[in-house]
């Protein structure tokens, strides 16, 4: 299976190399066949609701159009792709925050989309329950695409290229917003990244080296119980002692009022990590070893502070230098190059 | 406690088919129609939203410059105990003051004299959860429920009211109350689902016969959202929104429906 994944994928490879020689502009469409979506063998049973929205070529594709087409935004000047751009693992690399209309800045920092179909809830503080819902938050929002759904669907009822992909896709020329965000749904829940080395060698198709596997045991012993893998995060919302941004923003608190949820935030997967950097929800931290800097020092005692991140009355994770350079080298293995160079994710 | 919910929600969804199949529409399929009007009023006077001055009982002017609101689940019981709940698909209805239409809710029910009428304030908790297709109409996101939504905690507004006040230290004098709250998905949390009964034994059954249209008049008295329960001052809060104080807001609006006649 995973030959036929392989050769599949040089087939794509070498379709792509020979259309761009003609025509680039139908390559996706002409030559690469859709697989359609399938669980990773290393992965767990997804948790996306795929019986009221099956995923289908013609969904995927309108999907597909829809988050690379600018006309979603007020002024037509703003993307989904412009804060989830495919070679960043779908984050903005290098924004603290995103740049929304007239470059409108956010709060927080864009997270890479990826593996979305087992992801249990959306945001920073979970406050979306369902894919299908999250793509009215950035196309709505003042400091992101600022404008609103009805005119959207109206913008996309009356473009001369969408009510025939919608035709096609859901069997009606009338654009609806319900099948608008579900077609946005099945281009984003194909955004599976399980191709790292680290998924390679959990399938025993490629081994760690030395330093690597001194990593991951020390990523089992003192990551692993909030970045579960294998998806590298339990979906939980913690504390992970970060002082309160000038913003005060409390995370996982303003969408449940409950004491003990001030300043939680969703535990990130660290898939595609050497991709993603700024780190952190408000991006503060610009690189991996300042982020192993605040686990080692940099952790504040607060009072929702996660439990995990306390011993003996001393905060944070204890690393050597020499544990921090082999969970370096680990981490690096979740690193997903060929998840970057989709043919099938890409641009249209 | 997501598992709880939907227990509950099967629950009363299997309650709610028992006593629908009781109705005698099921034997009889003869309904005909009443309508429930929404007229809204401020203490003693009409509303008029832009251009109406009220007061509260702190002495705070105010004016109102958009009243929106969700009433679902109906449930009708006639005079002989039987109850008539009017079915998922068409018991979800959008209040706007700007919109005269809207104030005006039709149903079609068995033949009978109606003694009390009730409906949630608001939208309830399995609804606010279920997929994009099923959010159509007045609960349609991306139409018509697009500014009765919160995107960024998935969940309706059951109430908003905007307006002016001198009192309030907003920018531009304003004050809003956006008051929603389903209970949570996953951890509980803000409840503000509120179920309105409605007696209308005093003031004129309803008689609900072919030929006939009766309309069920309700004056709704907005001044309630201040001074019902409790006493909201715009002063100390002129905007409020997804926190604990709503729960004050929800509580005073479940009291502003009063039956004040019926048209028979």
């Amino acid at each position: 299976m995973r030959l036929v994944v392989r050769l599949i994928g040089i087939t794509f490879c070498c379709a792509v190399l020979l259309s761009a020689c003609k025509k680039p502009e139908t390559k996706t469409e002409d030559t690469v066949p859709f697989p359609g979506f399938t669980i990773p063998h290393n992965f767990p049973a997804s948790t996306y609701h795929f019986d009221t929205n099956p995923i289908t070529k013609d969904g995927f594709e309108l999907g597909r159009k829809l988050f690379y087409d600018r006309i979603l935004s007020r002024d037509q000047t703003i993307s989904c792709a412009s804060c989830h751009i495919q070679t960043s693992a779908f984050t903005q690399h290098g924004h603290a925050v995103s740049h929304g209309v007239e470059d409108r800045l956010g709060v927080r920092n864009s997270p890479p989309l990826m593996n979305l179909a087992w992801s249990t809830s959306l945001m920073w503080d979970g406050g979306i329950i369902d894919l299908d819902l999250q793509p009215i938050a950035p196309i709505t929002s003042h400091e992101e695409m600022d404008d609103n759904m009805e005119n959207v669907v109206e913008k996309l009822q009356s473009s001369s290229t969408y009510p025939a992909l919608f035709e096609k896709a859901f069997g009606s020329k009338t654009v609806t917003g319900a099948n608008m965000l579900k077609a946005l749904s099945q281009f984003m829940l194909m955004c599976i990244s399980a191709e790292s080395k680290y998924d390679s060698v959990m399938r025993q198709e490629a081994v760690f080296t030395m330093e690597e596997q001194e990593g991951y045991t020390v990523f089992q012993q003192k990551c692993s119980n909030c970045h579960a893998e294998p998806l590298f995060t339990d979906m939980s919302f913690r504390n992970n002692g970060l002082t309160p941004s000038m913003v005060d923003d409390q995370g996982r608190y303003a969408i449940t009022l409950q004491e003990n949820d001030r300043y939680k935030f969703k535990v990130p997967s660290l898939r595609n990590l050497d991709y993603t950097a700024p780190y952190m929800h408000d991006g503060r931290l610009l690189n991996l070893d300042a982020v192993l800097e605040h686990y080692r020092n940099g952790v504040a005692a607060m009072l929702t502070l996660d439990p995990a991140l306390t011993q003996n009355g001393t905060t944070g994770i204890s690393l050597t230098e020499e544990e921090k350079q082999h969970l370096i080298a680990f981490l690096k293995t979740l690193n997903d190059p060929n998840f970057l160079k989709n043919p099938l994710l890409a641009q249209p | 406690m997501k598992y709880a919910i939907v227990t509950l929600f099967a629950a009363c969804l299997m309650l709610a088919s028992c006593s629908k199949e009781t109705t005698p529409d099921k034997e009889e399929g003869v309904k005909s129609r009443l309508t429930v009007e929404f007229d809204h009023i401020v203490g003693g006077e009409d509303l008029h939203l832009n251009t109406g001055n009220y007061s509260n009982a702190s002495h705070e002017s105010f004016q109102i410059t958009k009243l929106k609101y969700y009433v679902s689940n109906f449930i009708f019981t006639n005079d002989n105990g039987d109850v008539y709940t009017v079915p998922q698909d068409s018991c979800y209805f959008l209040i706007d003051e700007s919109v005269p239409a809207s104030c005006h809710l039709n149903f079609d029910l068995p033949e009978g004299t109606y003694s009390k009428l009730s409906f949630i304030l608001g939208v309830d908790s399995l609804r606010n959860t279920m997929p994009i297709d099923q959010r159509t109409g007045a609960l349609d996101p991306t139409g018509l429920g697009a500014d009765m939504y919160w995107d960024w905690n998935s969940g309706y507004i059951f109430f908003k009211m905007d307006g002016t006040s001198p009192s309030s230290l907003e920018n531009n004098q304003l004050f809003q109350f956006h008051i929603g709250g389903f209970g949570g998905y996953e951890t509980p949390t803000i409840n503000n689902i509120k179920t309105v009964t409605i007696d209308l034994s005093n003031r004129g059954m309803p008689e609900v016969k072919s030929g006939w249209s009766p309309n069920i008049h309700l004056m709704v008295d907005i001044l309630k959202v201040f001074d019902g329960v409790h006493t909201l001052k715009l002063a100390n809060n002129a905007s409020i929104m997804f926190g604990n104080l709503s729960k004050n807001v929800a509580d005073n609006y479940a009291t502003m429906f009063q039956h004040d006649h019926t048209e028979n």
